[in-house]
């Protein structure tokens, strides 16, 4: 075993890895047993990841780790045969076995050892749950029959010659070394697991368990002389188990410490021969059953068995996919058909493969100007071939999503349990495939979204009753792919979102005024629910607690160039949808041309583009930001040459708008020209230009040249546009004008019409003449929170106004860090001031006069209003807050 | 105690950096400018598939640019796992150094200088300046 002993912690290794993902399958797979209590097959597949475990621990000679499992394989057993049905408590038990397995293996992962985990309390409880009431008392009258009915279940399951051939194991070899001051109790807990096989342990050395094996276990049995107990292994083409010889590893630390039940209750017979009934991995070499060969240390047979020639991990797959037996040749093809590779083998190939989809791209232009067609052939062939290639390899790394939902079944229940709701969870499209680096990166997001739903989206069931909803909620998870990404969705029939909470809170944490939610629509409330600084302890309350953590959500799904969105109905539910690329190496992207130098932007960010032939007519500004008018609706305009610092586009030339999607933010990138649209492959970045923020990376075109990938979210950054489109939308919906111009004009009474510069209005309203107060002898409105100086603009210029009703028309005007509210008696027009028809000419708070739309008009002097409003306003209002408090 | 220095030229003096850290010198290849990045940075260029970051030392040194239609040469350089390229005027020999000739920077360099260069080691009729790789392509 020398070569055991070297490649030991390769298998310790193995043997947490394939541990892990057995207990994930597990935790899914009890809460699934507990709504089907009956299921044959979950039962079957539970037993054999306990199993397996449970086995290599031995063999690995971790004890409490072996023993712990050997008593919840006990009571599974029990629960297979039906002589138990699944209830609560046992359920309890078993999650908390698989819990504290979890925490030996963590603890052999850091230590090399098994730590100071306790078992003894959850074996207690396991016991307890063996020792208390279950369906059908095994009475030893029952012995004989449930002997009997394992081989023939055998038969049904396994071709008799299988079994037949099974590799015998030296019982001397085994017997002594299940010491006997252990023997009771071995066989106590041995006759459970045993017991579909084992002619009942209780029975062991009696004679009559000899012939229990009936039909075709007979043959065996007459091999064995009269006091043997044959093992018939019940094989139902499903489940598998390794009798094999086993000892307590009390009793016997040595190495062969492979425990396994029936083989205990052979070893305590002392005499037992046991009949392997086959090679329990469907190893490579089916035909030689491990056991055969290392005949006095057996410790191969089961699907852990790591010694030999073949590397453990074959094992893993085995167990897992449900068909270990050779005998059962039924799925023996998928078996077979997986390997297990490092990853790290895979992202090698991924890179290697990136490189010839570029020579290959950088070939195909080459043979382009080439008339030969045998060369024209061969690189087409080529093309093709490293198409296939490529697809071929992405696929290697993708995986099945359930990879990462089989842990929220049990995350579902314990919520559940813990929140006091009734959660019925459905899954569907578990089978959607994604990169596996994508994959772990999701795993976190997705976990705090469905805490989320179960936390706060799903009422308890006394307040679903009282709306007449059913009393258990439903909490669904949805992966499907929709335009080359991947959409996971998670949602609830829970409460819903409240917007005005929403707002509510954003409003009190000062993350948007009043008047910014007020020009919001539902959904942009629902998006504020991603703002950082949105989730806090104090919101888990008041927005029936959403908004915990979700800009962490957002951040980490935006970080592999995903996007999050919610969508909420109150009363009905919530969902929340993920949208993940496919892969993160390689993505679609539209090729732009800025300044004479190649851009990529992903595709993923784009909606649609749009070229301008003259963006002279077609573009306008509000103030001073160019906007597009895209289908009646405003669309903020980034030129791609300011942002990069490039020289003015030479006039008359035609450009494109791509319209992007960052986040909540629509803009339009204006670029050059667009080249092309193809999937290019991420290439890194130097460190040194992370810091810039406006590049994702890098690709390779087909001339080899290097072109930039854009980073949208930068580019929004950049551009400071995160509010201005929000401000522009609000602005010009007040102005009920869809023209954009640099001059309000307002009327004022008495005929007169005024002008205030457009750049120094924040916003025009209407408000009811009774919020106005009265401070220090001036008159004030709150706005946007603030106390601001409110000007009556006909009073300013000496007009006698007809609108003194009860509703105030006001201009709220900027200057500096101050504002001030400016009555007016109506709000006119917002017009073009082209500035030749001005005069300097004006009186007290007018700068001039200009003709605007053929009619003279005052410009007011802002300045001078906002002087005039008090320019110690502030500063007395801050002394007599001060004094005040 | 000795050690190798891969050499090269920039405005008519000679630097050297280890050689253990000097990849492959090569002719000058397509470069693709990267707006707002450092104005030491010259480019990217896609070194046999890998894109490689590109830093024209003249730029780092404070020397001024090379002549209308001189190519100047890239030296590749592993830094920290990245590899990133240096422009540079000509590419000269690998020069084995004694440290026994090595001295400090005079405190007449200018501070730009001062920053990159770690000292000179005094050759037969030349000086070979130490560059510091780190602080060059630290752009």
């Amino acid at each position: 075993m020398e070569g055991v002993v070297d490649g030991v912690d390769e298998i310790v290794r193995e043997f947490l890895v394939e541990s892990h993902e057995n207990l994930d399958q597990l935790d899914a797979d009890l809460v699934a047993l507990e709504s089907s209590p009956g299921s044959r097959e979950l039962l079957a597949s539970i037993f054999r990841v306990i199993h397996t475990i449970k086995g290599t621990s031995g063999f690995l000679a971790f004890a409490r780790l072996e023993r712990l499992t050997h008593t919840g394989e006990n009571l599974l057993a029990e629960l297979r045969d039906g002589k138990r049905t699944m209830d609560h408590a046992t359920t309890d038990a078993l999650l908390r076995m698989v819990d504290t397995v979890r925490a030996l293996l963590a603890a052999i992962e850091a230590t090399g050892g098994e730590g100071d985990v306790d078992v003894e309390a959850v074996v207690g409880e396991l016991q307890a749950v063996l020792d208390g009431p279950r369906a059908a008392e095994p009475a030893a009258a029952t012995d004989a029959g449930r002997a009997a009915e394992a081989p023939a279940r055998g038969t049904e399951g396994e071709p008799a010659e299988e079994s037949a051939q099974a590799p015998r194991e030296p019982a001397e070899d085994a017997a002594p070394a299940a010491a006997p001051p252990r023997k009771t109790r071995i066989k106590r807990i041995a006759a459970r697991p045993a017991a579909a096989a084992v002619p009942a342990p209780d029975a062991v050395p009696a004679p009559d368990a000899a012939p229990a094996p009936a039909p075709d276990g007979a043959d065996r049995a007459d091999g064995a002389d009269g006091a043997d107990v044959a093992v018939a292994v019940a094989s139902d083409g499903e489940e598998t188990w390794t009798p094999t010889f086993a000892f307590e590893p009390i009793a016997a630390p040595a190495k062969p410490a492979r425990a396994t039940k029936p083989a205990k209750a052979a070893a305590a017979a002392k005499t037992a021969e046991v009949e392997v009934p086959a090679p329990h991995a469907p190893a490579p070499e089916e035909s030689a059953p491990a056991p055969a060969e290392p005949a006095p240390e057996p410790p191969a047979a089961g699907p852990p068995s790591p010694p030999a020639e073949r590397p453990p991990s074959t094992a893993a797959p085995t167990a897992r996919e449900g068909a270990p037996e050779p005998g059962g040749a039924t799925s023996r093809g998928a078996v077979d058909s997986a390997i297990r590779v490092d990853v790290a083998v895979l992202d090698a190939l991924m890179r290697q493969v990136s490189e010839l989809v570029l020579a290959r791209n950088a070939i195909a232009r080459l043979v382009e100007g080439d008339g030969r067609p045998e060369l024209v052939r061969a690189a087409q062939r080529l093309s093709l071939v490293a198409g296939e290639l490529q697809e071929g390899v992405m696929k290697t790394r993708m995986q099945p999503i359930e990879h990462v939902w089989s842990k929220v079944p049990r995350m579902v229940r314990d919520l559940a349990a813990s929140c006091g709701r009734q959660v019925r969870l459905e899954m569907s499209g578990g089978d959607t495939e994604l990169d596996r680096s994508l994959l772990e990166a999701i795993k976190d997001p997705l976990t705090h979204l469905v805490r989320n739903a179960i936390d706060h989206g799903i009422e308890p069931p006394s307040f679903r009753t009282a709306n007449g909803k059913p009393a258990t909620g439903v909490l669904s998870l949805r992966a499907y792919h929709a335009g080359g990404q991947v959409v996971v969705e998670v949602s609830d029939d829970g409460a819903g979102i409240h917007t005005e909470h929403v707002a509510a809170t954003a409003v009190r944490k000062g993350l948007r005024t009043q008047e910014q939610i007020a020009a919001m629509s539902p959904s942009e409330i629902l998006r504020l629910l991603f703002l950082p600084g949105f989730s806090t302890a104090s919101s888990v309350t008041n927005v029936s607690g959403r908004g915990v953590g979700m800009d962490v959500v957002r951040t980490r799904i935006e970080g592999i160039g995903g996007t999050v969105d919610v969508e909420s109905e109150v009363g009905r539910g919530t969902t929340w949808r993920l949208r993940i690329p496919l892969t993160l190496a390689i993505m679609p992207a539209v090729l732009v041309a800025c300044d004479g130098q190649t851009y990529a932007l992903p595709q993923s960010s784009l909606l649609e583009l749009v070229a301008l032939d003259d963006p002279a007519t077609s573009v306008e500004h509000v103030h001073a930001a160019p906007v597009y008018r895209l289908r009646g609706d405003l669309l903020p305009l980034v030129d791609l040459r300011q942002v990069l610092g490039a020289p003015e586009r030479p006039a008359g030339a035609g450009v494109v708008i791509a319209v992007l999607q960052a986040d909540a933010t629509r803009f339009g990138l204006v670029v050059d020209r667009v080249l092309d649209s193809e999937e290019i492959v991420v290439k890194p970045l130097a460190a040194q230009l992370k810091s810039v923020g406006l590049y994702a990376g890098a690709t390779l075109l087909g001339d080899g040249a290097v072109a930039l990938i854009l980073d949208v979210p930068g580019l929004v950054r950049r551009a400071i546009l995160v509010e201005s489109e929000e401000e522009i939308r609000t602005d010009v919906a007040a102005a009920a004008a869809r023209t954009t111009s640099q001059v309000l004009v307002v009327s004022v009474g008495d005929g007169r019409r005024v002008g205030i510069p457009l750049a120094a209005v924040t916003r025009m309203e209407k408000m009811p003449a009774d919020v106005v107060e009265v401070v220090g002898g001036r008159e004030v409105v709150q706005y946007r929170g603030a106390i601001t100086p409110l000007v009556r603009l006909p009073r300013v210029l000496g007009t006698s106004s007809v609108a003194d009703g009860d509703e105030l028309t006001v201009v709220v005007a900027t200057r500096g860090e101050r504002s001030v509210a400016i009555a007016v008696e109506d709000i006119v027009d917002i017009v073009e001031d082209d500035g030749t028809r001005s005069s300097d000419h004006g009186g007290h708070a007018l700068v001039g006069s200009t003709v605007l739309k053929d009619r003279v008009t005052e410009l007011l002097d802002v300045q001078t209003v906002v002087a005039d409003a008090d320019p110690h306003f502030f500063d007395e209002l801050e002394d007599a807050l001060v004094g005040v408090s | 105690m000795t050690k190798q220095l891969a050499t090269f030229v920039v405005d008519g003096a000679t630097y050297g950096v280890d050689v253990t850290c000097v990849q492959e010198a090569l002719r000058d290849l397509p470069r693709t400018p990267v707006p707002l990045a450092g104005p030491a940075v010259a480019g990217l260029v896609n070194l046999r598939g890998q894109v490689v970051l590109t830093v024209d030392l003249r730029v780092s040194l404070g020397l001024p640019p090379l002549p209308e239609g001189v190519e100047p040469m890239m030296v590749v350089v592993q830094v920290g796992g990245d590899h990133l390229s240096l422009l540079v005027d000509q590419v000269g020999d690998v020069v084995e150094v004694d440290e026994a000739d090595f001295e400090p920077p005079p405190g007449t360099l200018g501070a730009e200088m001062r920053r990159l260069v770690r000292g000179a080691y005094k050759l037969d009729g030349r000086l070979l300046l130490a560059l510091d790789v780190d602080q060059a392509v630290a752009a």
